[in-house]
């Protein structure tokens, strides 16, 4: 977001909880999430910050309290509208969760496909961010014949080609090297820039300071504190 | 389309589990269609026999000719009755004789002949039910110079009770047929989710719709299924070629041929296996997806 510029919030939270039996993994959670923003949910592992993005797409259900994106409440929403929520974002999963018998091709046109996209602009598309991501050689390759970093890319492709508003990224340098790593930082910045939302769950406080970008803390499921870096 | 070319990549992703699929559904296919095959012969057969039958009408001994001709003009009146022809008890004797050729010396023996005179009386197609013969019977009987009425009910009774008997069992058995086959369908789909549970999973977690889900599972069950039914049906018909080679009229008495199912009775198997892949498949989405 530019200076100066007015602050939508596109995802809206009011006093969050979730609980699992007699654990709470997050704990009373007010936090508004600004349209074009890059924010960083910092925390040890086991502070909630997987847990609050699960929320955010209904991969976990709301125990208490108000989620609001879009204007959807996350509380409210029918079983059947889940995969049009699921749609406003891009997702990188921390296990990369790419499907090992379908081609890099297939993994990352299967959101375009789930959309009922035509064929011929899948092709386009695919290509495209495949070549943005530095993955179009190899196109046709299986998951399990690639680097940790690649499969990261390939992901981050899957999560970004249907143009999504929102982009959550869960640790999405956790198993990679330094070089690695600024890559994957550097292309989510990228779409930021363009003007997506980006959230990255991370606890590498090295990556977040060469960020930038707003940074809440989690600690043990509570919201800690909120900064610019 | 789409959905098609992911049903056929799944189906040749897991060869064995298809084929295992296709396999037992085309046995309980063939299993069903050799018994409808032995209830549509036995049917067209007992239709053959009722074609045949008519009522014998023997009279009381020294009925005159006037009270012969008086006694076919009455029943030839009645209510029901196509045509009456009358059989001398020589007529009926030289009949016999024809029928028995190898024991003419059995009635060449006789002292005098033993056989009534008898009225043979046709009924028309629409009369030939049990319940308008008996009628029929009944009214002859009360005639005075009538001894006895036969009409086959004995042995042609019993046969169709028996038949309907079979055709029952052949229901239900059908009907267990048709339930394991939805069991063993439901069985190999749940499989194959579990097996791709990872990538089902995937899928939601992107956006995909249940429907995007769902629709190549049940394509891919309903062409096993359809494929199970044709082979099945391919299988019998094999098997009925090599039969009825070796069947002929003559062991009905010329009366019937033996056929093969009616092509609006393949058709509904194929349909009928068809269903069987789409319900295992329901049974096991909708378990899956809860």
């Amino acid at each position: 977001m530019k200076d100066g510029e007015e602050k939508t919030a596109i995802i809206r939270m009011f006093h969050v909880y979730r609980h699992y039996g007699a654990k709470t993994a997050v704990v009373d959670i007010t936090l508004d999430i600004y349209k074009n923003e890059l924010l960083f949910i910092n925390g040890p592992s086991g502070a909630g910050k997987t847990t609050l993005l699960k929320l955010l797409y209904l991969a976990e259900p709301v125990s208490d309290g108000q989620i609001l994106v879009n204007g959807m409440n996350l509380t409210r929403i029918p079983r059947k509208k889940v995969p049009c929520l699921r749609r406003n974002f891009g997702i990188v999963f921390q296990d990369y969760k790419l499907i090992s018998s379908k081609t890099v091709y297939d993994n990352v046109a299967l959101v375009l496909e789930a959309a009922g996209q035509k064929r011929r602009l899948i092709n386009k598309k695919v290509k495209n961010v495949l070549r943005t991501v530095g993955m179009e050689q190899r196109i046709t390759a299986l998951p399990p014949t690639l680097s940790g970093g690649e499969q990261q890319r390939v992901a981050i492709a899957r999560a970004v080609v249907g143009d999504p508003e929102i982009i959550l990224a869960d640790e999405p340098t956790g198993s990679l090297d330094a070089a690695a790593a600024d890559h994957v930082i550097g292309l989510l910045r990228a779409y930021h820039t363009r003007g997506a939302t980006v959230v990255i769950a991370t606890h590498a406080e090295e990556l977040i300071r060469k960020a930038g970008g707003r940074v809440i803390h989690l600690n043990a499921g509570r919201l800690v504190n909120s900064d610019d870096v | 389309m789409r959905y098609l070319k992911r049903a056929v990549q799944d189906i040749k992703q897991n060869r064995f589990l298809s084929l295992v699929t296709i396999v037992t559904i085309a046995l309980s296919i063939l299993i069903v269609s050799a018994f409808s095959l032995f209830f549509v012969n036995a049917n067209d057969l007992i239709n053959a026999w009722k074609k045949g039958v008519h009522i014998m009408v023997y009279l009381e001994t020294g009925v005159t000719e006037t009270e012969v001709s008086r006694l076919q003009k009455l029943l030839h009146g009645m209510v029901g009755v196509e045509e009456v022809h009358f059989i001398s008890r020589d007529e009926a004797l030289n009949k016999l004789r024809e029928q028995l050729p190898h024991q003419t010396f059995l009635l060449d023996n006789l002292k005098q002949n033993p056989l009534p005179d008898a009225f043979e009386v046709h009924l028309p197609p629409a009369t030939r039910n049990w319940e308008k013969i008996e009628k029929l019977a009944a009214q002859f009987e009360k005639l005075p110079e009538v001894e006895e009425v036969e009409y086959g009910r004995g042995w042609l009774g019993r046969f169709a009770a028996v038949f309907n008997l079979f055709r029952l069992a052949g229901y239900a058995l059908g009907a267990m047929f048709f339930m394991a086959a939805v069991f063993f369908v439901a069985n190999t789909i749940r499989l194959v989710l579990y097996s791709r549970r990872e990538e089902v999973e995937i899928m939601r977690l992107v956006g995909a719709e249940d429907r995007f889900i769902k629709t190549p599972f049940y394509i891919e069950s309903m062409l096993q299924g359809a494929v199970g039914g044709i082979i099945g049906l391919a299988t019998c018909s094999l098997l009925f070629m090599a039969v009825s080679s070796h069947v002929t009229p003559e062991l009905f008495g010329g009366l019937y041929q033996i056929r093969f199912l009616p092509t609006s009775m393949l058709v509904a198997m194929v349909l009928t296996s068809i269903m069987v892949g789409w319900l295992g498949c329901f049974a096991s989405l909708k378990q899956f997806f809860k």
